[in-house]
């Protein structure tokens, strides 16, 4: 049987880059098989999906290699036969669900049009088509839907909009480039689930790109690794995953290593205590005089002691950051009050200053936390203005000794922040939040925008430092491999509410809050393989 | 490379300018306003370079001597834009509420008026002097630059490093100084050097009005639309102070460039 896609000797190169993106690419995709690229952000991935249908971005080429599909090679066809091949023979679907459809158009036409492009069904069918795909992918009273625009649905019934776009066509080749990747942990695999039984019913194959080694084994047959423009393993999932032979492949695998939890806590008083915490969000665009506001939490009690790490786990929109900032003054509670250790706070009160100094934040976003004017000696050194009584070489030393605890050499001070990757950045901010020997950090998801292998180093990182300082941390995040990793206690949030606390391993083992087993299900956990 | 390019060159155009207009002050090759019937239209020659105007006044002394005037009140009144529609733009951006309300109701209702006509209308009250015209230029100018400010620190605020800047126990004021106005400059200065050629060309409508600095002092402005009675007869009339205005311009718009690239680690190829 020849292979339904066929790519040999695939080179892509991009104008701005000496070095080519993709090198000598090769790989075959059967009727009916599902197979899998993983790789980093910049491992090229992305641009072998596009290349197929000859969606490269300006600027970037493919300059040798033939993709042959179904037998025909793709470089010989006309703009016009490779219309008709997008979305009729290979189907797309992107990872931004948000973007990738039309915001002024009603469900409905955008479903139609391409069955109107591509096949020849009278009206009456290709509505009632539409009307049956839409009910195959879950989407609640169908015949409503059509007449709705995007904007009304959430992320994850766009995403299975338009999952039941691109099927309506039947496809013989599904390109699925990250498809779940804006989506939350919870919805995740029910979009997979049903992105793989309709491609299975309808005997698609699927090419199937993401980073995340998990949904890689579970989902796929076959598994291609890339790293920097190279295929460095490809094979049986089964194989590649239970038998690794390149080391880039080894150090995806490899998890992320356990923290020690230091068991039974001091009957120390907590460092931070929220007592029936409610935060607003007022949207000052609204109205006139008043801003609109809206409750996002509601009822927080939380209590964090000195040197623990306290996970806060929930689906996007959950209200988790909102904790997170209230917990360090940045946004201002409506009832209830913060304590820091034992005290409540109020703005330029006694305990004020040593709140400030005491309490600090990681954010999410290493490029939007670091001012990019400034230069990383500079930043980190920020801190250090409010302890007042350095002299300007006692700091040098001390912003010296803070970059080499994050692992940066001292030649980064005078640096800027551009000139910097993700995973360093985060460091930045790691140091700047500690330099000041804070009691108490709010690390919001601060490994979410970092890749895998960076991820893991920077988790490390973060046990070993806070191993050696003691500093309790409310560690926010929606991974709960990452959670499993760093934390004592897991406290989960669901609507703006606390709905269950308890230590990491009796909340995973033993979780209470039928909303926690949701999460926990919904957790794509790398296939055990048997034989 | 280019950013060096783009310095020097509109500071040395912009240097010469100054020059021209600082020695004007106790120099020019003739007298600017002394009139002279002999030598009336004269096309630019050894005697007068640049030629003579209807008045038989040297056009080289005039445009000299209407150096000085002329950037000055373009200089001043962008300067007075700036001033109040930073203020007003970070009052409104930072601190939003009832503030930010107000103050955009006031600039929307000023941008609905043309910019000219905005400055005519102040300068009927103002009188029309130096100060008057810088005045009722600035704030004619000054809704655009609060706008343009308001939505650049809207979007910086939300930054996560002014948030962390809040956390290092740093003042309002201090973040505001430290963090948010430094971002928010590479497009107040695009928008500053472009004004400045707005305010050179209404500074000369407003002397075609007959609002501008009173005839015979020159201006670059007033010498334009002078010649334009005369441009079939005596193109250089035009020419030289269109060419003063536009290299002027480019000086002032390469200098801009250069400058914010300057402030800008990310442009300076480190």
């Amino acid at each position: 049987m020849t292979a339904l896609l066929e790519i040999r000797g695939l080179v892509i190169e991009s104008r701005n880059s000496a070095a080519p993106l993709v090198r000598s690419c090769n790989l075959s995709v059967n009727r009916g098989e599902v197979v899998g690229i993983v790789g980093e952000s910049g491992s090229g991935k992305t641009m072998v999906a596009k290349s197929i249908l000859g969606l490269l971005p300006p600027g970037v080429s493919q300059i040798a290699g033939s993709i042959t599909l179904d037998g025909k090679d793709m470089a010989g066809l006309s703009l016009r036969e490779l219309r008709s091949i997008r979305g009729g023979t290979v189907g797309m679907i992107f990872q931004e669900p948000m973007t990738s459809l039309n915001p002024s158009m009603t469900i409905g036409h955008q479903l139609e049009e391409g069955l109107r492009l591509h096949r020849r069904y009278s009206r009456d069918e290709r509505r009632s088509r539409v009307i049956d795909m839409l009910a195959r992918v879950g989407i609640r009273d169908a015949e409503a839907a059509l007449d709705r625009h995007p904007h009304q649905f959430s992320g994850g019934m766009r995403q299975r909009i338009m999952i039941a776009s691109v099927m309506l066509l039947e496809p013989a080749l599904l390109i699925a480039d990250e498809p779940t990747t804006a989506l939350d942990a919870l919805i995740q695999k029910d979009v997979l689930d049903l992105m793989i039984g309709l491609a299975r019913e309808k005997n698609t194959a699927i090419l199937f790109v993401s980073h995340d080694l998990a949904m890689i084994s579970r989902y796929t047959q076959q598994t291609i690794v890339m790293a920097q423009g190279e295929i460095v393993e490809s094979g049986r999932t089964a194989e590649v995953m239970t038998r690794p032979e390149h080391p880039y492949t080894r150090k995806l695998l490899a998890s992320v290593p356990r923290r020690i939890t230091v068991p039974g806590r001091s009957p120390e008083r907590p460092i931070i205590e929220m007592e029936g915490l409610a935060v607003d969000y007022r949207n000052p665009d609204r109205s006139f005089w008043k801003p609109v506001s809206r409750r996002i939490v509601e009822n927080i009690d939380l209590s964090i002691y000195p040197g623990e790490v306290v996970a806060l786990v929930g689906e996007s929109g959950s209200g988790k950051t909102t904790v997170g900032r209230a917990a360090v003054g940045l946004l201002r509670s409506v009832a209830g009050r913060v304590l820091f250790e034992g005290k409540p706070i109020k703005r330029n009160g006694d305990n004020y200053a040593s709140y400030r100094r005491n309490c600090q934040m990681v954010f999410q976003d290493p490029y939007s936390s670091l001012d990019p004017r400034m230069t990383i000696g500079a930043l980190v050194a920020e801190p250090l203005r409010m302890t007042g009584a350095m002299t300007s070489a006692e700091k040098r030393e001390r912003v010296l000794a803070m970059l080499n605890e994050v692992n940066l050499t001292g030649d980064f001070a005078n640096r800027f922040p551009h000139q910097l990757s993700g995973g360093q950045r985060q460091r930045v901010a790691i140091a700047r939040a500690l330099i000041g020997t804070p009691k108490f950090i709010v690390a919001d998801e601060p490994v979410s925008a970092l890749d895998v292998t960076v991820r893991a180093q920077v988790l490390e990182l973060f046990n070993r430092l806070q191993q050696r300082h003691h500093f309790a941390c409310l560690f926010i995040s929606h991974d709960l491999d990452v959670v499993e990793a760093v934390a004592d206690r897991v406290v989960v949030m669901r609507a703006g509410e606390l709905v269950e606390s308890g230590t990491t391993e009796a909340v995973f083992s033993r979780p209470r809050h039928e909303y926690t087993c949701r999460l926990l299900n919904a957790r794509i956990r790398r296939e055990s393989v048997e034989a | 490379m280019k950013l060096r390019f783009n310095l020097l060159a509109g500071g040395s155009v912009m240097a010469i300018v100054a020059i021209a207009a600082l020695t004007a002050l106790v120099w020019t090759p003739h007298d600017p306003l002394a009139l002279s019937f002999t030598t009336r239209l004269k096309p630019p020659g050894s005697a007068f370079p640049f030629g003579t105007d209807e008045f038989g006044r040297d056009l080289l002394s005039r445009l000299m001597a209407g150096a000085g005037p002329s950037l000055g009140i373009s200089l001043l009144a962008v300067l007075t834009a700036l001033t109040i529609g930073i203020t007003l733009g970070v009052v409104s951006g930072y601190w939003r509420g009832w503030p930010d309300r107000l103050l955009m109701m006031v600039t929307d209702a000023l941008m609905a008026f043309p910019g000219i006509l905005l400055a005519l209308g102040l300068l009927a009250i103002l009188g029309a002097h130096m100060r008057g015209i810088v005045l009722a230029l600035g704030l004619a100018f000054a809704p655009a630059v609060a706008r343009i400010m308001r939505g650049t620190v809207i979007s910086v605020r939300e930054r996560e490093f002014v948030d962390a800047s809040r956390l290092m126990g740093n003042s309002e004021l201090f973040t505001l100084a430290r963090h948010v106005l430094p971002n928010c400059l590479a497009p107040i200065i695009v928008l500053a050097t472009s004004m400045m050629g707005w305010a050179l060309l209404a500074e000369s409508a407003l002397s075609f009005l007959g609002l501008g600095l009173a005839p015979p002092a020159p201006t670059w402005g007033n010498m334009l639309s002078a010649s334009r009675t005369f441009l079939s007869q005596a193109p250089w009339l035009g020419i030289f102070p269109g060419l003063a205005i536009s290299l002027t311009l480019l000086a002032m718009n390469l200098l801009g460039d250069g400058l914010r690239d300057l402030l800008d680690p990310r442009m300076r190829g480190l």
